[in-house]
């Protein structure tokens, strides 16, 4: 049945959506003080420095492992830094229960929920205790106690599973909601459209967060989309869409809630286009020299979030230069510390080779580590990580 | 017991998961009110509602990973492709996200609960894009299981086995004996195992290997065989992910030959794997070449659909040659 709402006319008429222009709400100006008519954000003092804290915890780390991978300590890192707002306002406005499926650059919402500079750290460096065995690059965190998901380099295929975890999560009749983060880049994938797509058409409770911000590696915006943004897109799939300052973390914060209340109270997936800017480069791989100006850079350098938050937390006298230090002093030698501690723990063991491919390992593949394990015996020099778990084997 | 076609016993065991467990839905392209394209979800929205028994728009990539997410959820999902044909736009959801979930994730995440169900094979005059065979593609992806049946009774059990199964698994059903094959079907939950292949027939002159629509084929090739005087062992491989590897070889120790058949192209084809594993294990047993009857390394024909698959005629050629080497 091909219907349509729309009137019917009698020569060719072209349509552009140009009459829709879709505003940009902000609350927080960059001296700290709200915009005239702002309404002032409902977020009490305790949460506001949960939220501050995750913000200053996010920069110090990146800060620290970009340093630790420039010195060769590391072998890869991605940094959050200028999208702090964009991803720690939008996690703080959800339940801790609720479920995250992050694209590789929110490290902050898993500061946020109190994943600890002890398991960042040993993620980072694929020691025996990092919870994904030292199968992963640097930056994919996950955590289960956190409702995080495991991160994916494959750009994308985070979304369609959020749309399929949430409704999951509305058939069990859980009061809870699943947001998914990615960039305007990865916006282009197939795999956006069919999430966005079946999210509308099953009514299921997802929060699709677009962080624009405004490089894909070194593509710039205006070669990745024509439009204005993504967020005209949602009307396409007749879904809600709000586009946010996504360097003001008030904003950000009263726009999820928001849209959480669509999603959860009402099954109305939603987009919200964060529009921001990443200061850092894509990953330490990356040279934005070769794409982008320093000039740039610099006028996004001046709407700093974190800056932004702090001045206003002092306006409200609940944060002072005192505290400030403080908590940069703490945690810059925590940071550290832990460093040190994690780079010494020895790797995973041998059997997270074949373990977890499937739920057993199968006798093809248990041959072949038996294979491994001979041939290493051979050679125990040669294979210093492993070496000694093969000791004593026939 | 109740006779039932293929699809009739899919159809049963989707009922017996779904009235068994509330976490089971079915979904994909007309699977809802329609009950798919070739019927196997029949009357499963009208039993259990169409919270768990949907239609989901046009896009494969997305049913995927929409079932991905699902599983990882902690549902059930039986993901339906309606043609194996069309599974490459699901190929990234498959190859890098349900096989790898559980591993890249050290375990804490895991979509052991999804089965995609996809019908394939040809033999029904559907030419390049309604006769594919895919199995290969995916065999080499760790972390996925594979699945074929070959009869109404097995693809029951099957079936129930890998929707309860703890690993992504791929089911593909040999279109072609949906309403062909014909069948005692139980009428209780029952699981046949995964990773086991079966010997259907025993013999000692030479091991004949397929899965799917094709052991149809091999029976009557061996039919003929054994009219020569030829003694044939059958297995049927069953599981192609992760494969039973000791049940070929002690077949090939006894008989000394080997013959593998599959309708999908040579090339590459999981035939030259089993090959490569069974000369490797039984070397100094072999008596002839390992013979592969398979496809050719063709996209898959209209008219000329006889030509190109692997049909009794040229299985039979394949165990004579391989006896008389």
């Amino acid at each position: 049945m091909t219907t349509t709402k729309g009137k019917v006319v009698y020569s060719p008429v072209f349509t552009d959506g140009a009459e829709f222009r879709i505003p940009t709400f902000k609350l927080l100006k960059q001296d700290g003080s709200l915009y005239k008519g702002a309404k002032a954000p409902d977020l009490n003092k305790d949460k506001a420095l949960r939220i501050y804290r995750a913000m200053v915890t996010t920069r110090i780390l990146d800060e620290r492992m970009l340093a630790a991978q420039r010195q060769g300590r590391l072998s890869f890192y991605m940094q959050c830094t200028g999208e702090e707002a964009a991803v720690i306002g939008s996690a703080a406005a959800l339940d801790d229960a609720d479920m995250i499926m992050a694209q590789y650059r929110e490290q902050g919402a898993l500061a946020y929920r109190g994943f600890s500079i002890d398991e960042f750290m040993n993620q980072l460096f694929g020691n025996e205790r990092d919870y994904g065995k030292g199968r992963q690059m640097p930056v994919h965190y996950g955590s289960s106690k956190l409702n995080y998901m495991t991160i994916s380099s494959p750009l994308a295929t985070q979304i369609p599973q959020a749309t399929g975890y949430a409704y999951g999560q509305k058939l069990k009749g859980e009061k809870h909601c699943t947001i998914t983060y990615f960039g305007e880049g990865a916006a282009s994938e197939g795999d956006f459209h069919a999430a966005l797509n079946m999210a509308a058409v099953h009514r299921v409770p997802v929060i699709f967060l677009c962080r624009n911000n405004g490089y894909a590696i070194s593509t710039p915006a205006a070669e990745q989309f024509a439009a204005d943004g993504v967020a005209p897109r949602a009307y396409g799939y007749k879904m809600d869409v709000i586009r946010v300052d996504g360097n003001d973390i008030l904003a950000m914060h009263e726009a999820t809630k928001a849209a959480r209340s669509l999603a959860v109270g009402h099954n109305r997936p939603v987009l919200i286009e964060a529009m921001t800017y990443r200061l850092a480069a894509h990953s330490s791989s990356d040279d934005p020299s070769g794409y982008r100006s320093k000039d740039e850079e610099a006028v996004w350098r001046e709407k700093d979030p974190i800056l932004r938050m702090r001045l206003w937390l002092e306006k409200k006298k609940w944060w002072s230069e005192n505290d400030e230090k403080q908590l940069q002093e703490n945690m810059r030698r925590e940071v550290l510390e832990t460093m040190k501690r994690a780079q010494k723990l020895p790797p995973p063991p041998l059997d997270t080779l074949v373990s977890d491919v499937y739920d057993e390992v199968p006798p093809v593949l248990a041959g072949q580590f038996e294979k491994l394990k001979a041939h290493i015996r051979r050679h125990p020099d040669d294979y210093p990580k492993s070496a000694e778990h093969v000791k004593g084997g026939a | 017991m109740t006779q039932m076609n293929m699809l009739q016993a899919i159809n049963n065991a989707l009922d017996t998961a779904m009235a068994a467990d509330e976490r089971v839905l079915c979904f994909g392209e007309d699977v809802g009110v329609f009950g798919g394209v070739f019927r196997a979800t029949s009357n499963l929205q009208q039993k259990y509602g169409k919270a768990r028994c949907f239609n989901t728009p046009l896009v494969e990539q997305g049913i995927i990973g929409f079932a991905n997410g699902l599983a990882a959820q902690g549902s059930v999902p039986v993901a339906e492709i309606q043609f194996a044909d069309y599974i490459f736009p699901a190929f990234d959801q498959i190859v890098n996200e349900s096989a790898k979930f559980r591993y890249r994730s050290g375990n804490l995440f895991n979509v052991g609960g999804l089965t995609i169900r996809a019908p394939y094979g040809g033999g029904i005059a559907g030419g390049l894009y309604h006769s594919q065979s895919p199995e290969a593609y995916f065999a080499h992806t760790p972390g996925l299981k594979i699945v074929v049946p070959r009869n109404p009774h097995q693809a029951k059990g099957l079936l129930l086995a890998a929707i309860h199964d703890q690993n992504p698994t791929l089911f593909f059903e040999p279109k072609r004996l949906y309403r062909a094959s014909v069948g005692d079907v139980p009428d209780e939950d029952y699981r046949l195992p995964l990773g086991e292949a079966e010997v259907l027939k025993e013999g000692t002159d030479v091991t004949v290997l397929g899965w799917g629509a094709q052991m149809e084929v091999i029976e009557q090739a061996v039919e003929a065989a054994e009219k020569d005087g030829i003694s044939c062992e059958v297995i049927d491989l069953r599981t192609i992910l992760p494969w039973d590897v000791e049940t070929v070889a002690n077949s090939v120790f006894k008989t000394g030959r080997l013959v593998v058949t599959h309708e999908a192209p040579l090339t590459g084809g999981f035939a030259g794997e089993i090959a490569a594993t069974i000369q490797e294990r039984c070397f100094l047993y072999l008596e002839s070449p390992i013979a592969r009857v398979t496809g050719m390394d063709t996209p898959f024909p209209l008219v000329l659909e006889k030509e190109h698959l692997p049909n009794h005629l040229k299985v039979c050629e394949a165990i004579r040659s391989s006896v008389e080497f």
